[in-house]
């Protein structure tokens, strides 16, 4: 029997009973493995890794500032655009009744001048006429004075003539100052 | 008929079935390869399946080196298939198990076990490789003792010599009188099976897959003679289902041995109760 076969033999009956020689060569294969693995291979990748991860993370970061940012200038613009129809609305309202109340106010105005107006003529009326009466008042007391100078000049004799000359006379005055009262 | 077990190819080619010659059926001899370098008997040699592990690392390193040496922010094709592995290891087994704050720390083993453990798996269906590693008990033992080793002084670190030794025999003072019988048990199982179990459970599925890719593989080229062609048909057709079907299992069980590794770890930094 060949030494081989005499392990052969040995081994055939107990394939469980590991070889020396394997055991140090499987011990050998699987630190090689392990040690480029965990000394070099593994920790590169896990730095890329990282960077990636904080890449993809630092881009969504970003986006999601840039959506908030957007949202709160958005709400802004919002409320601004609220107030503004808001304050819109109150001034048009305001205007509104601005107007009422000026409208109101020029109709007020407007009736007091017309008023004043109307008192003003009627009080220059009544003065003018008043004038109108003194001045006549003087005239026909200067006509009659001067209608007596030339009757008594004339003659003296024919006295109850002239006297009723001169009540005729002032008669007719009253008429006339009475028609003309009525016609105003 | 016995099998040579220093024979290159898992069986001779000139045997086929009515020529006179036995099916040789595929066993233990599989497993055994002839030094490329050395004796057998002066447990110096370097053969086989040594050749393949340290190759398999290469790969590893290798692959690794080229995606991660100079890793980019934006990856390129080859830095995002790493990482896709890299993230699948440690965010679906070790954060999934450890948690993301405990968990960081072993990482790098994590990760390494896993593609090792694969890597040494997938030259089951490598062509010209065509072993797989991890069929040989050597490899899922000195695995299987490396997480041993770190799980075993992560519980004495953590917990203290007693809060250790509570922790390896569940000690539960409310199973009153049968607490010495659950720690005896608890203690045994979990000092000496649960090493044994890790790395059996590797080695035998991978054992039990070559055996069979290899049975069939067998099968179809002894059959291949007058009638025996129609069922060396057959028997094809289930070597490349087989080989598919080691795919994953080769896939799954390094996903299982790192998975179990992390719940050992994670029973070793678990708060005692």
């Amino acid at each position: 029997m060949s030494p081989l076969l005499n392990i052969a033999a040995e081994e055939m009956e107990n394939p469980l009973i590991p070889p020396v020689p394997e055991l140090v060569i499987g011990l050998l294969a699987f630190v090689i493995v392990f040690g480029f693995l965990a000394k070099k291979l593994l920790p590169n990748i896990n730095k890329v890794l990282e960077e990636r991860r904080e890449a993809i993370e630092g881009g969504i970061e970003k986006a999601e500032e840039a959506k908030t940012e957007a949202q709160s200038v958005l709400e802004q613009y919002k409320a601004q655009l609220a107030e503004a129809r808001h304050e819109a609305a109150r001034l048009r309202q305001e205007a509104t009744e601005q107007g009422a109340v000026i409208i109101q106010e020029m109709k007020a105005e407007g009736q007091r001048q017309r008023e004043e107006i109307i008192a003003a003529g009627h009080a220059q009326i009544e003065a003018d006429r008043k004038a109108a009466a003194s001045a006549l008042r003087q005239d026909v007391g200067k006509l009659a004075t001067e209608l007596a100078g030339k009757l008594v000049g004339e003659s003296l004799e024919d006295h109850a003539r002239q006297s009723r000359t001169i009540d005729r006379f002032l008669d007719e005055l009253e008429d006339g100052a009475e028609k003309a009262e009525a016609r105003r | 008929m016995s099998a040579d077990p220093t024979q290159v190819l898992a069986f001779e080619t000139d045997c086929h079935i009515f020529d006179g010659c036995g099916f040789p059926a595929p066993g233990l001899h599989s497993f055994l390869f002839e030094p490329i370098v050395g004796n057998a008997d002066s447990n110096l040699y370097f053969n086989k399946t040594m050749l393949l592990a340290l190759l398999g690392s290469l790969i590893i390193v290798g692959f690794f080196w080229a995606a991660f040496r100079k890793p980019k922010v934006v990856p390129g094709k080859l830095q995002m298939v790493a990482e896709a592995g890299y993230d699948f290891v440690r965010r679906g087994v070790v954060y999934e198990i450890i948690g993301k704050k405990e968990g960081e720390k072993y990482v790098p083993i994590i990760v390494s076990l896993f593609f090792f453990v694969w890597m040494m798996n997938l030259w089951s269906i490598i062509p010209v490789a065509q072993f797989p590693v991890t069929a040989i008990i050597a490899y899922p033992a000195v695995l299987a003792f490396i997480v041993y080793v770190l799980w075993v002084s992560l519980t004495f670190k953590r917990h203290g010599f007693v809060g250790a030794f509570k922790n390896f025999s569940g000690y539960d003072k409310s199973l009153g009188p049968v607490l010495p019988l659950s720690m005896a048990i608890e203690l045994f199982s979990n000092l000496l099976i649960r090493p044994f179990t890790h790395a059996v459970r590797l080695f035998a599925n991978m054992f039990a897959g070559h055996t069979l890719l290899l049975l069939f593989t067998i099968a179809s080229w002894y059959l291949l003679n007058g009638i025996g062609i129609a069922y060396a048909g057959v028997s094809f057709v289930m070597v490349i289902v087989m080989t598919v079907f080691e795919l994953f299992i080769q896939a799954l069980q390094a996903y299982v041995f790192v998975l179990l590794t992390c719940s050992f770890i994670q029973g070793a930094l678990a708060e005692s109760h």
